[in-house]
């Protein structure tokens, strides 16, 4: 695990819509920017499509925001460019799917699982056809772009859908792993990442990775934390800070929500004394709720969900945003002496 | 299971005759109104509007292989507006997909054939379909998948009037023609009605030849009931391949075969039973009399 940066919590957000922010070795004033993790759906996809005629890729005028145009320069001849026009995008690609192409479609998550959620389940997943709908800049990252380009509702529709997997990557490396195994997994999946760049957790692609399974990054008995996409970094800075308070922690990283590890779920409520859920995401209907229905038959432990309310978020730097949604790792330490100590148990 | 002769006669060159298939519009008529009788409502009058279109489609012009359905090289069909499907599925039956006492049990519990179709459950059916303006997009990838394959088939896309509406219809035209999917042929049965009036009161679409033209695409209009106008528009067709998409905007009457349904906005869904429904077969039966109503362009 990295240490390098705090939290995810950059407060460079050029990269969004250039995808080149903080690679640039100056920002515009001059001075040194700070290093992030590359952004590797590009990259990663256009290795997989080097082995797998079948690999294509599309996006929404996003190319060079997700660096799928380092696809686009390995494969022009598989790359798609829909202009802003994300049903098309999700449509099309259903299409292409139902004649034995594997397309990856990336947007925005808001404007992936939210604007297209129709377009997701009629055409992609009630056919079962391999699309690969890849959701970035999910949650609040996108900070003070503001409500509309956050994602806070998509794991909550998204993992209604019957057929769904629904997955999020930790990190760079988690993504490899994701998509490596999505070659050939039947159905569709919505992958939804954080900035692309998140903060390392995983040096490299974790070795027995499955949809479905979750990872257990650290082991103890006082509380599990359970973690997903970027959250699993403050997650596992908030188990050192609690370590050090003498209250010891499972994490586990629920990268996938469905289908969910129950079964890990259950260990969780049956080894360890409480439960805590980090997601960013609204606490209605992702990955709190996800675990929240399988603990339903668990009510002897404290349980909590921890993410954003069930509001919009205010508009600010993503830093200042999860410091205001206790999504930092001082943040996650706080809500879990709270659930240890009786304040979050209803 | 029914040898797919018809299809045969096609690929060996023979001329398909305008008699036989005004035979099977009949028979793609009284299909839909036994079919909606066994489920108690259905889709009669948009139906009836395409039943010429589908026909020379099916029986004249689409390059497939009722005994290999999936076949990588065949003609793609995909019916954007899926409510028609009561239709669709009888001429598939016909041609040797599936077994047609199959339809017996149309939208009984656990069918294949249910209002719109599910391309997972019934053979013939390229893509899925019921939510208005998903298939020209659906086309789109269908097209883009072919060149990515060096295949030259074709894709066909039917659309309703009334689904033109739909802003996601006007996002495939536009990358129809970026992407240069000369393999592409929307046909458009512009009936004039959708379900709570004519179009041009509830949203209007035309001038249609003009906004296609104005994305790009070849554009043709034509009468959607007259199989000679219909077999030479899909024989004139511009080779498939780099070039632009074509639309065939194909005037058509809501309701057509039957007078009291024709331009009627209450029969877009309906049940006829008893005598009605003896009546309806035999006025079928008798063959098309001129049209009682025509939309206004």
């Amino acid at each position: 695990m990295s240490d390098t940066f705090d939290d995810g919590a950059s407060q460079d957000q050029a990269d969004f819509f250039t995808g080149v922010g903080s690679d640039r070795k100056t920002t515009e004033k001059g001075t040194p920017a700070k290093r992030m993790p590359a952004f590797i759906l590009g990259e990663e996809l256009a290795d997989l499509a080097d082995r797998d005629p079948r690999i294509a890729v599309m996006t929404a005028d996003l190319a060079s925001a997700n660096r799928t145009i380092e696809f686009k320069e390995r494969h022009p001849e598989r790359f798609f460019n829909f202009g802003i026009a994300e049903k098309n995008m999700v449509t099309a690609a259903a299409g292409m799917a139902a004649s034995g192409q594997i397309p990856f479609a990336a947007s925005f998550a808001s404007f992936l699982g939210i604007l297209c959620a129709e377009q997701i389940r009629t055409d992609c997943a009630y056919p079962n056809l391999p699309v690969r709908l890849v959701a970035h800049h999910s949650g609040i990252s996108m900070g003070f772009y503001g409500t509309s380009h956050h994602s806070l509702e998509d794991l909550s529709m998204m993992r209604t859908i019957a057929g769904l997997t629904v997955v999020c990557a930790t990190d760079a490396a988690l993504l490899r792993s994701i998509l490596r195994g999505s070659i050939a997994h039947p159905g569709p999946i919505y992958i939804r990442l954080g900035r692309g760049r998140d903060p390392c957790v995983y040096d490299a692609p974790p070795s027995g990775f499955e949809f479905g399974k979750a990872i257990r990054l650290r082991e103890g008995k006082d509380v599990t934390l359970i973690a997903t996409g970027a959250q699993v970094h403050p997650t596992l800075s908030a188990a050192e800070k609690l370590a050090a308070r003498g209250i010891q922690s499972r994490v586990l990283d629920m990268h996938t929500i469905s289908p969910l590890d129950k079964a890990e779920v259950s260990a969780a409520a049956a080894e360890t004394d409480a439960i805590l859920t980090i997601e960013e995401h609204n606490i209605t209907g992702g990955l709190g709720s996800a675990v929240a229905e399988v603990l339903v038959d668990c009510d002897r432990l404290p349980f909590a969900r921890h993410g954003i309310p069930d509001e919009f978020a205010p508009i600010g730097p993503p830093a200042a945003l999860y410091a205001y949604y206790r999504l930092d790792s001082d943040g996650i330490t706080s809500r879990v002496l709270e659930l240890l100590s009786g304040e979050l148990r209803k | 299971m029914r040898t797919p002769t018809n299809i045969q006669e096609r690929q060996q060159g023979r001329n398909i005759s305008t008699n036989f298939l005004a035979d099977r519009a009949k028979f793609v008529r009284k299909e839909t109104v036994r079919l909606s009788r066994i489920a108690g409502a259905g889709h009669y009058s948009s139906t009836f509007s395409a039943a010429e279109l589908l026909v020379a489609l099916y029986y004249a012009k689409l390059n497939i292989k009722p005994l290999e359905p999936d076949w990588p090289d065949r003609d793609r069909f995909v019916l954007s507006k899926g409510h028609a499907a009561i239709g669709l599925y009888p001429i598939l039956a016909d041609l040797g997909f599936y077994d047609a006492e199959l339809l017996d049990q149309y939208t009984r519990f656990d069918s294949p054939f249910g209002d719109h179709p599910d391309m997972k459950k019934v053979k013939g059916i390229d893509f899925s379909s019921g939510s208005l303006g998903h298939g020209l997009s659906v086309c789109v990838g269908l097209a883009l998948a072919a060149r990515m394959q060096a295949r030259d088939h074709r894709v066909f896309c039917m659309l309703g009037d009334g689904e033109l509406a739909e802003g996601q219809i006007w996002e495939a035209a536009m990358s129809a023609t970026h992407f240069e999917l000369g393999s592409l042929v929307a046909i458009i049965d512009r009936n004039g009605l959708c379900i709570d009036g004519s179009t041009e009161d509830v949203m209007s679409v035309e001038p249609l030849t003009d906004r296609f033209q104005g994305f790009g695409w070849e554009t043709l209009r034509i009468d959607g009931h007259n199989f000679e106008q219909i077999i030479e528009t899909l024989d004139a067709l511009p080779p498939a391949g780099v070039g632009r998409p074509t639309v065939i905007i194909a005037d058509t009457v809501k309701g057509r075969g039957v007078a009291r349904m024709e331009g009627e906005l209450n029969w877009h869904v309906g049940n006829l039973e008893c005598d009605d429904y003896a009546a309806v077969m035999a006025e079928l039966d008798a063959g098309l009399k001129p049209a009682t109503w025509q939309h206004s362009k």
